[in-house]
């Protein structure tokens, strides 16, 4: 399974690449906004997504509205870490088509329950 | 102190303003038009200075304002808006510093700990084995052995892990000086804040005798409320705030909620 993970902050972007190794990820690579992400999702064979939301450049939803509306990415299945925690921005990702919500600061087994409830419904 | 400013300036205003007008009075009852057209002259004049005293002092302030915004004095303790940043960049650099060489440390340290404890899993089969009557004589010498390389090992590995622990601990250090340069922005702030407050005062005088007074900018430019964007805010400091949910607890009621 490959993951990308972005978030703008190097240390974030290494204690989730650290829990997911825990959990038995190990192919994951990052991007630090969604400018960068969106080619990479692209022109490579990701499995999962794990972006923050508070990103210069591009910002974790519009990343993911991208990918939805692209025919190649619109299944790929999408975690949000994100700091951001008001009820009409939790309600927009999901309207945006957002598979989990994790608000920062987080545990790993929040992180864990998430990522195995995608795949329970993905794969079910 | 703005306010001391102002309450000197502001009652000699008054009060020539007030003597002006009784003597304008006067004069018209007087009958002189001469003489009320030079008190009105007066009157204006008496207007004008104050008016260019007050615009001038706004002036200086506003000018003595960003002076030390920028560039720092005694009252702002080398504090200037410009370095503020700088500050806070050093703030940025030193916690991402501390989280780096922590998790340098733990990962580090995460190896030695599993080496200890695969090697007593091992020994522990080994030893199973033995108090069974298991072993032969020449896998008794090879566990013989291997405790032997397992005790070294154990001690070098936990030498190892406790140096790690006590840097993790320092590395803390970051809370303490990052919380001085924070505290230092934070006074930076309401200084400026102080000021800015001044500077209203001082510009309120200035409305006062010229008579102007400014529409309410909210009421203007307020457009009917349109679509309320949704926008990234960063971390809720306040969770009683409304609309503000309190932990992943919440974010799991509101999904489920929506179906999820």
């Amino acid at each position: 399974m490959k993951i990308l993970v972005v978030d703008d902050f190097s240390t974030m972007r290494r204690i989730v690449k650290n829990l997911l190794r825990d959990l038995g990820f190990t192919n994951t690579q990052e991007a630090d906004d969604g400018l960068t992400a969106l080619p990479m999702l692209q022109n490579g064979d990701f499995d999962f997504l794990v972006t923050d939301w508070n990103m210069p450049g591009m910002t974790g939803l519009d990343l993911l509205k991208h990918v939805r509306a692209d025919d190649k990415l619109k299944t790929l299945p999408v975690l949000m870490v994100t700091a951001e925690a008001k009820r009409d921005q939790i309600v927009a990702a999901a309207q945006a088509g957002v598979n989990g919500y994790v608000v920062k600061p987080f545990t790993a087994a929040v992180l864990k329950e998430k990522i195995d409830k995608i795949f329970e419904r993905v794969d079910g | 102190m703005a306010e001391l400013k102002l309450d000197s300036q502001a009652p000699s205003f008054q009060q020539e303003m007030k003597a002006l007008a009784e003597d304008l009075l006067t004069k018209i009852e007087g009958g002189d038009l001469g003489k009320v057209v030079g008190v009105v002259n007066n009157i204006n004049e008496v207007r004008d200075r104050t008016l260019y005293d007050e615009i001038g002092k706004l002036t200086r302030a506003l000018h003595e304002a960003i002076k030390e915004m920028t560039s720092g004095d005694e009252l702002s303790e080398d504090t200037g808006m410009g370095q503020a940043s700088d500050k806070l960049a050093y703030v940025i650099k030193m916690t991402d510093k501390a989280a780096n060489r922590t998790m340098d440390l733990v990962e580090e340290g995460m190896p030695l700990n599993s080496e200890n404890l695969n090697g007593a899993k091992e020994i522990q089969e080994q030893w199973q084995r033995f108090l069974r009557k298991e072993l032969k004589p020449n896998e008794f010498r090879d566990l013989t052995k291997q405790i032997d390389r397992y005790l070294t090992q154990t001690q070098v590995n936990s030498n190892k892990i406790s140096t790690h622990l006590s840097d993790i601990l320092m590395a803390q250090d970051f809370q303490d000086l990052t919380g001085q340069v924070i505290n230092r922005v934070t006074k930076l702030v309401a200084e400026v804040e102080a000021r800015l407050v001044d500077l209203v005062a001082m510009a309120g005088e200035v409305d006062r005798i010229t008579g102007i007074s400014h529409a309410d900018p909210h009421h203007i430019d307020t457009p009917q409320e349109d679509d309320k964007k949704i926008i990234a805010e960063g971390p809720q400091i306040d969770t009683s705030l409304d609309g503000v949910i309190d932990g992943q607890d919440d974010v799991d009621d509101l999904l489920s909620s929506l179906g999820f």
